[in-house]
C-alpha cells in the first residue's frame, strides 16, 4: 500500500542545506517533509568537514607526541614512540559524527519536520516516491527546495574502487595505509595528505597545475608548501596522472614517466553536484554547466521549486548551503529575501590552516579597487609564539581600497587562523574600513592582535613591526 | 545605444502607487544623471526622483496628477552602451505610454484642475517637503555597500539599496540612510482640525497634492480611531506668574519661554504611569507600541498646510530646551526641510493654536498615536476661589484619546493629573 504524503514544503537532502531548509520552515510554520536516504548531516556531517576535523586533530596530536618520543624542545619527552590505533581512532571520530547526526535528528523533530527515510525520486517537479523500509511512499508538495549535494568527482581513466579511494574512504580506513598517493592538491588532498604524514604515512601528492590550493595566492601557500616539504610529503606538480597499474600510480611528469607504489590511491580533483539518479531530468528546471540554475532567491525555472548548496554551484561549503536555506525557505514564507552576501569566506584545515574572505590583492586590483594590502607576520604576535605557532611563515594580511579604505579582503595563514573566519567574515559584511579595525581593541594575548596590526599598517602606523 | 528603463522604486511602507506631480524633463531631452527628472508625491511627501543615468528621455508615462504604481516604469532613456531594458519588462507593456502625456505643461496643471475658490490668488501648491534622492555615487554596477541588517531591512521595506545613497564611512549605507530614503513617505502626518469648524461639505474641488495626503491621513485617523473627547479646566495663574519670572530673568542665550515647554514637561513627567497613552496602535496588527521615550509631535501650521515636527525624547529636555527645540522644529517644517526624525515618530502629539485657541477643540489624533493635547487660549477668567470671587488666569485643555485602547477613566486620570502639574509648577521641577 503506497502511503500519500501531501504537504506544503518538501525538502529532498538531508545535509546542512536541506536540514536547515527545515528547521527554519519549522520556524515559519510551514509544514515539511524531508526525505534523506542516507543518516541526517550530508557530507559535511558524515563524511567531510566534521569527520576530517577529527581525524586533522588526532593526527595533530599524535604528531606532537611523535615529537615529543625526540624529546622536543618544550621539555615534554617520551620514552616511547606513540602507538596508534587507527581503528580505534576512527570509532572516536564516528562518535563525534554521531553526536552531531543525533544533535540534527533531535533539532528536526523540534522542528516538526517529517523526514522519510529512503531515497527519494521525483516523477514530476511536484511528486516524490520513496523507497522506504515500510513500504513505498508518495510525497506530493506544494514547493519543494532541491538540497541533493554533491559527490566526488572520479577520474574516467582511474575509476574509485579496491585501492583507489574518496575522502569517504580515507576518513573510514581501519588501518594506515603505509603509503598514501594523492591526486590533487587541492584542500582536500592536502588537509587529509597532511594527516595522514602526521600518522606517519608515506605520503606522495600529485597535482597537474603547477602550484597547489590554486585558489589562494603563491603568499597563503608558502607556508603550507614549506610545511609540506619539512614534513617529508612528496609533491609532483605539472604531473598528470595517467592511470593505476598494480598498486602502482603512472604519473606523467613533463613527458618523464614515474611510477609512485603506494597502498591507497586518494583520488581528490574535485566534487560535482549529485544531479543524478532522483529524477532531476523529469523536473523540468534548466541547469546552468552541471548545476541547477537559480536565481538570487534560490529559484529554478520552475515554479515553486528551489535548490541550494551544492547543487547550485561554486563554492562547494556547508555555510553557502546553510545560507542559501534560510533564503529558500523564507522567500517560499512570502519574504523579500536574496542570497547577496558580500562574502563568503572559506578555511583550509592545511598546516598551517589558511583562511580567505572578500578578494586577495590581485583580485581586488583586477576589481578596479586600487587596493593597499599589509601583512603582520605571526612571528611577532606574542600568542601564536606561545603557542609555537610563530615560525611557520603565517601572517595575515588585509586589502583594501586606497580611495576610502573599505576592507575588501582579509586574509590568513597560521595555527588556528580558521577562528578568524569570523572576524572577517563579519567585517566585510559590514563594509568595515582599515579604521574600523584600528579602532576596534583586539584582545591581547591572540592571534586577533595581527588583524589589528596588519589593517594599522596598511595606515602606515603598525606598532610591533 | 540602449534602452535604460526606470521603474519607480518602493518610496517606504506599503506604498503602491505614487502621484505624478510635476515632470522637469520632457520627450527629448538630453538629462545627466541625477538631474532632478519627476516630483512624485507618496501619502505623506513629495519627493524628488532624480535620473538614474545620463540619456535621452524617451518615453515618459502619466501626466500630473495621475498615479504611478510603484515597480511600474516611468520613464524611459536611451542611453550609452546596452542599458537595462533588455531585462526590464517591456515599457509598452506598461499602463501610460507617453505620447500625449508630454503635452501637458505640468506646472498650470493643479491650477487648471482645482482652481481654488478663495478671491485671492492661492500661492501655487508647492511640495511641503521635498527630499531629493540623489542617486549615490558609485560607480554602475557596484554593489551598494550596506550591513546585512540593513541590507534585510530594504529588502523588507520593498527597497532596492541600489537607489540609496549612502552616507557612511566608504559611502555606507546606514539605517539613518534608508529612513531618509523612505522618509518621502513618512514625512508630515498631519493631525488635528485646525479649527472648530469640521469639514462637512464636498465642493467640486480636486483634491489633489499635499491637500490629498493630509486629506486622506485624517480621513484614516476619524475613520480607523473611535476618538473620545476631554475637556477640562486648568488654573494657569502660577505657571503664567513663574513663565513670566523666566522670561524677565533669563539669559540672552535662552529663548523665550511659552506654554509649550512647560506643557511638555508635565506630559513628560505624567507619561510613565499611563504608558497606554504614549503608544503608537498598529490596528492591522492588533499591536499597541508603548514607547518608554516621549516623542511630542508638535502641530504647525505653515503656508503648505499642516506638518506634525517631532521633538524627540522630550523626557531629556528641560523647559529651555524643550523652548529650543521646538522652535527649530518648527522652523525645520515652515522651512520644508524637515529630516525623517524631525517629522515622523511622535508618540503623542501636542496642537496648540495660541492665541487662536478658542475654548474647546476636538482634536484629531494624529495616526496611528492614541492620543493628542490641545491646550486652548487662557483668559481671564472669574473664579470661586476659597469663598471669593478671583480672577485668575484659566485654561481650557482639551484632548482627545483612542478609545480602543485608552479607557474614559484612564484618560481622565491622565489628564487630571497633568492639570494637578500645572497648576502647582513646583511639581514640574521635583522628583
Amino acid at each position: 500500500m503506497t502511503e500519500t504524503i501531501t504537504t506544503r514544503l518538501l525538502i529532498l537532502g538531508g545535509g546542512p542545506g536541506g536540514y536547515v531548509a527545515a528547521i527554519r520552515a519549522g520556524q515559519l510554520g510551514i509544514d515539511t517533509v524531508l526525505v534523506e536516504g542516507d543518516r541526517l548531516g550530508g557530507t559535511c556531517l558524515i563524511r567531510g568537514c566534521i569527520p576530517s576535523k577529527a581525524l586533522i586533530h588526532v593526527a595533530s596530536k599524535f604528531e606532537g607526541m611523535a615529537e615529543a618520543a625526540h624529546g622536543a624542545k618544550d621539555g615534554i619527552s617520551l620514552s616511547a614512540a606513540p602507538v596508534l590505533d587507527m581503528a580505534k581512532t576512527v570509532a572516536w571520530k564516528e562518535t563525534v559524527v554521531d553526536k552531531l547526526n543525533s544533535g540534527v535528528t533531535a533539532l528536526l523533530k523540534r522542528a516538526k519536520t517529517r523526514v522519510v527515510a529512503g531515497w527519494g525520486r521525483f516523477s514530476d517537479a511536484k511528486t516524490c516516491h520513496v523507497e522506504t523500509k515500510d513500504g513505498p511512499v508518495v510525497i506530493k508538495a506544494e514547493h519543494v527546495i532541491l538540497a541533493a549535494g554533491s559527490i566526488a568527482t572520479a577520474l574516467p581513466h582511474i575509476p574509485f574502487g579496491g585501492d583507489v579511494i574518496s575522502s569517504t574512504e580515507a576518513l573510514a580506513l581501519s588501518e594506515l595505509p603505509k603509503r598514501l598517493a594523492v591526486i590533487g592538491a587541492g584542500y582536500i588532498g592536502l588537509e587529509l595528505g597532511s594527516a595522514f604524514r602526521k600518522f606517519g604515512c608515506e605520503v606522495t601528492v600529485v597535482e597537474a597545475q603547477d602550484r597547489i590550493l590554486p585558489l589562494y595566492d603563491d603568499a597563503l601557500t608558502k607556508p603550507v608548501k614549506a610545511w609540506l616539504d619539512k614534513a617529508g610529503v612528496t609533491l609532483h606538480l605539472s604531473a598528470k596522472a595517467t592511470g593505476w597499474d598494480k598498486g602502482e600510480l603512472v604519473v606523467d611528469k613533463g613527458g618523464e614517466t614515474l611510477r609512485i607504489p603506494a597502498d591507497k590511491l586518494l583520488v581528490t580533483v574535485g566534487r560535482r553536484p549529485r544531479t543524478e539518479g532522483w529524477g532531476l531530468q523529469e523536473m523540468g528546471v534548466d541547469m546552468d554547466g552541471a548545476f541547477v540554475r537559480v536565481n538570487d532567491k534560490m529559484q529554478t525555472s520552475m515554479s515553486g521549486v528551489y535548490a541550494i548548496g551544492d547543487l547550485v554551484g561554486e563554492p562547494m561549503l556547508e555555510h553557502k548551503a546553510a545560507a542559501q536555506a534560510h533564503v529558500a525557505v523564507e522567500v517560499i514564507a512570502g519574504q523579500n529575501r536574496r542570497f547577496d552576501p558580500a562574502t563568503i569566506a572559506a578555511v583550509c584545515f592545511t598546516e598551517p590552516e589558511i583562511v580567505s574572505a572578500g578578494l586577495l590583492p590581485k583580485e581586488a586590483e583586477a576589481a578596479g579597487h586600487d587596493p593597499v594590502s599589509a601583512i603582520f607576520p605571526f612571528q611577532a604576535n606574542g600568542r601564536a609564539l606561545s603557542m609555537e605557532a610563530g615560525d611557520t611563515g603565517g601572517f595575515v594580511r588585509v586589502v583594501a581600497r586606497k580611495s576610502d579604505h573599505r576592507v575588501v579582503g582579509l586574509q590568513a595563514v597560521g595555527a588556528h587562523v580558521s577562528e578568524l573566519s569570523g572576524e572577517f567574515a563579519m567585517s566585510i559584511e559590514m563594509g568595515a574600513r582599515l579604521e574600523d579595525f584600528a579602532g576596534t581593541i583586539h584582545v591581547h594575548p591572540t592571534l586577533s592582535e595581527a588583524v589589528h596590526e596588519a589593517a594599522l599598517r596598511a595606515l602606515g602606523h603598525a606598532i610591533h613591526i | 545605444m540602449g534602452r535604460f528603463v526606470f521603474k519607480l522604486p518602493d518610496l517606504g511602507e506599503g506604498t503602491a502607487e505614487a502621484e505624478i506631480v510635476a515632470w522637469h524633463v520632457k520627450i527629448g531631452d538630453m538629462v545627466a544623471e541625477d538631474a532632478p527628472l519627476v516630483d512624485m508625491l507618496t501619502d505623506k511627501a513629495t519627493v524628488e526622483m532624480t535620473s538614474p543615468v545620463a540619456g535621452k528621455v524617451i518615453e515618459i508615462a502619466g501626466a500630473p496628477g495621475e498615479m504611478a504604481a510603484v515597480g511600474g516604469a516611468i520613464a524611459v532613456f536611451e542611453v550609452e552602451g546596452s542599458g537595462n531594458a533588455a531585462d526590464e519588462a517591456s515599457p509598452k507593456a506598461q499602463p501610460k505610454p507617453v505620447a500625449e502625456v508630454v503635452q501637458a505643461p505640468p506646472p498650470v496643471v493643479e491650477k487648471a484642475e482645482a482652481p481654488p475658490p478663495a478671491p485671492q490668488p492661492t500661492p501655487p501648491r508647492q511640495p511641503v517637503e521635498t527630499v531629493a534622492h540623489a542617486i549615490p555615487d558609485r560607480a554602475p554596477g557596484e554593489k551598494p555597500l550596506a550591513s546585512p541588517a540593513v541590507r534585510r531591512r530594504a529588502e523588507d521595506l520593498g527597497v532596492k539599496l541600489g537607489h540609496v545613497a549612502g552616507t557612511g564611512p566608504a559611502g555606507r549605507i546606514t539605517h539613518e540612510d534608508l529612513d531618509a530614503f523612505i522618509a518621502g513617505a513618512r514625512s508630515g502626518p498631519a493631525a488635528s482640525a485646525p479649527t472648530l469648524a469640521r469639514r462637512t461639505a464636498v465642493e467640486e474641488v480636486k483634491v489633489i497634492g499635499m491637500r490629498r495626503a493630509i486629506a486622506r491621513q485624517m480621513q484614516e485617523s476619524k475613520r480607523r480611531i473611535p476618538h473620545f473627547a476631554y475637556v477640562e479646566e486648568v488654573d494657569m495663574t502660577e505657571l503664567e506668574d513663574l513663565r513670566v519670572h523666566l522670561n524677565a530673568t533669563k539669559r540672552a542665550d535662552q529663548p523665550k519661554l511659552t506654554m509649550l515647554p512647560f506643557m511638555m514637561r508635565a506630559l513628560v513627567r505624567v507619561l510613565p504611569a499611563y504608558p497606554q497613552i504614549n503608544a503608537r496602535f498598529d490596528d492591522e496588527a492588533g499591536v499597541v507600541h508603548r514607547y518608554a521615550g516621549v516623542h511630542i509631535g508638535i502641530a504647525t501650521q505653515t503656508s503648505n498646510g499642516l506638518i506634525v515636527p517631532v521633538v524627540r525624547h522630550a523626557e531629556t529636555l528641560d523647559v529651555w530646551a524643550a523652548a529650543a527645540e521646538v522652535a527649530r522644529v518648527a522652523e525645520i517644517a515652515r522651512s520644508g526641510k524637515g529630516s525623517k526624525d524631525d517629522l515622523s515618530g511622535s508618540t503623542i502629539t501636542l496642537t496648540s493654536l495660541g492665541p487662536l485657541g478658542g475654548i474647546a477643540t476636538t482634536p484629531v489624533i494624529n495616526h496611528p498615536e492614541v492620543a493628542i493635547i490641545g491646550p486652548n487660549k487662557i483668559v481671564d477668567r472669574p473664579v470661586v476661589r476659597h469663598g471669593q470671587i478671583a480672577v485668575r488666569k484659566m485654561m481650557n485643555l482639551s484632548s482627545s484619546f483612542d478609545h480602543r485602547v485608552v479607557d474614559g477613566y484612564d484618560a481622565a486620570e491622565f489628564i487630571q493629573r497633568v492639570k494637578a502639574m500645572l497648576e502647582h509648577p513646583a511639581t514640574l521641577f521635583m522628583d
